[in-house]
């Protein structure tokens, strides 16, 4: 962690006008699980589907995916991350300290929301709430490390973290069975299960194989971007 | 501060005439940069003129629906059924998630490139107008929307007609699917463009214009299954106005009343003729209404 890195990554993330757009993810998800309340229909199904398919399925990634490239990308985009670079810093630290803000700021965007989406939704029943809020904690700060890592890689990492979360997580997995087995959400969907009341939700991967992979999965693509940043050369844009 | 005493020799040089002249060919003038704008967006979109990695995902785009659409042609044809299994204006709103890959992936190219850069200033100080720039952009990204959507329809076309079915039928709904090919186009783009417009971050863009869209339809369905959900037959049901919610709900409904289709899957569809009419006017207001903004936008530019 650099203190001074942290600070301006954050106000590269949240300066400006950014902060407020990033807000609209928990004001939606609020004002649909206040709709929600007040519906006759059984508040068991709707606490999973808005929780899991709209929260840990669409905004968690979506989020995600917004942050994670963008304490990165947009630096390297416009060719600032030279002067970061020129720094006598480890490149390592660089990275974790730049992970470290793109969790902290989607737990706050989209794990916090989901637990009072939850609790405004079902109240504490099942820990439901609990179950899903975690699931989102660990998917968040799973997806920020595994999309900062396109972010280094890639100009295209937003298409390409797009093309992940929603055509193989959300499409493929669908129809495909395999394809959950390597799917973050479906990973922390699998915690969500093993700390929510028995039979109340839904996993298809077992928590012995989600927890090591999620661990891997961060702990690796954490890594791999260190590396990747420490030999990085500057390409121009097509 | 004083200057320095003016110690140099007085200059001897002379200009040289090194023979300029003044343009004296013929101008193209306005309409011919418009349409040289449009072009050039038109290829863009598909990455074309540019590197080999920024033509991989449009393509892929326009690839994969025509290959669906080329599946589905084999299968009639080889159960020598009657009718395709999926009716044309079905089409774009089966493949709806890619159509809107695309547009979150090339609407970006289109606008924030050209903001990032500050080469807006650059098309003004030619003859085009501030309005000629976002009309030949809009009607780029809707062409390009267009070859996207109409691509796959017309290979199900020419397949209906290989495989010998019926000419009428065939011919009349594939008219109705590029209407409503037309229609997804135009609301896409517009509001892919506004949004493109509003941010000089190309992942930004894409990932807000996936957000709006993807987010928006999960919420249409979740308030349109809180409200009543499904239902089947010509009957109109309160639940249907979830669809104002989410663009693509909002074109597939309102074409499926227009034109009465899907009435025994029970899809959604514009509640009665005063549906129809409201849903027709939020598509108006939100293709004009984006346009307006965007040609406001580059007004200060």
């Amino acid at each position: 962690m650099n203190v001074t890195v942290a600070r301006l990554t954050v106000r590269g993330l949240l300066g400006r006008r950014r902060g407020i757009l990033l807000l609209v993810v928990p004001a939606v998800l609020l004002a649909i699980s206040v709709f929600a309340r007040n519906s006759s229909a059984d508040k068991h199904d709707l606490a999973v589907n808005i929780l899991g398919t709209l929260s840990l399925g669409t905004l968690v990634p979506i989020l995600g995916l917004v942050v994670g490239t963008g304490v990165i990308s947009t630096e390297i985009d416009d060719g600032s991350i030279v002067y970061l670079l020129a720094k006598p810093l480890p490149r390592w630290k660089i990275i974790t300290t730049k992970l470290a803000v793109a969790v902290v700021t989607t737990w706050l965007f989209a794990a916090v929301p989901t637990l009072l989406a939850g609790l405004i939704i079902y109240g504490t029943q099942d820990t439901l709430a609990i179950a899903f809020t975690l699931a989102a904690l660990v998917a968040g700060t799973a997806y920020s490390a595994v999309f900062l890592l396109l972010g280094v890689v890639t100009r295209h990492a937003v298409v390409a973290g797009l093309a992940y979360a929603l055509v193989w997580e959300s499409l493929v997995g669908n129809f495909v069975k395999g394809a959950k087995t390597l799917s973050i959400q479906q990973w922390g969907l699998s915690l969500a299960k093993s700390v929510a009341a028995h039979g109340t939700i839904d996993a298809t991967v077992a928590v012995g194989v989600a927890v090591p992979l999620l661990i891997a999965v961060t702990v690796a693509a954490t890594v791999f971007a260190s590396v990747k940043l420490a030999g990085f050369t500057m390409t121009a844009e097509d | 501060m004083s200057l320095p005493p003016e110690s140099r020799t007085p200059d001897t040089g002379v200009i040289h005439n090194i023979g300029y002249r003044a343009y004296a060919g013929p101008r193209l003038g306005r309409s011919y940069a418009t349409r040289s704008l449009f072009v050039q967006s038109l290829r863009a979109a598909y990455g074309l003129g540019r590197s080999g990695k920024s033509k991989v995902l449009p393509m892929l785009m326009l690839a994969l629906p025509v290959l669906v659409a080329v599946i589905v042609v084999v299968v009639a044809i080889m159960r020598k059924s009657d009718q395709l299994s999926t009716d044309y204006p079905q089409f774009p709103s089966i493949l709806a998630l890619l159509v809107e890959i695309f547009l979150a992936a090339q609407a970006p190219v289109l606008l924030s490139r050209d903001l990032r850069n500050n080469t807006v200033p650059l098309y003004f100080s030619r003859p085009i107008t501030r309005g000629d720039y976002v009309r030949a952009k809009f009607a780029a990204m809707v062409s390009a929307m267009m070859i996207v959507m109409g691509a796959p329809l017309v290979v199900l076309y020419l397949g209906s007609m290989l495989a010998g079915q019926n000419l009428g039928h065939n011919t009349g709904h594939f008219l109705i699917g590029l209407v409503t090919a037309l229609l997804y186009a135009l609301v896409y783009s517009s509001i892919g463009l506004l949004i493109a417009a509003s941010t000089p971050r190309r992942g930004f863009g894409v990932a807000s214009i996936m957000g709006v869209l993807v987010v928006s339809n999960i919420i249409a369905g979740i308030v349109y299954a809180l409200s009543g959900g499904p239902h089947g037959g010509d009957i109109t049901q309160s639940s249907d106005w979830a669809a104002v919610i989410s663009p693509s709900m909002l074109v597939e409904s309102f074409v499926n009343q227009v034109f009465t289709l899907a009435t025994d899957t029970g899809a959604v569809r514009a509640p009665g003729a005063f549906g129809a009419v409201v849903f027709a006017v939020e598509i108006a207001v939100i293709i004009a209404g984006s346009y307006w903004l965007v040609d406001r936008r580059y007004r200060k530019i």
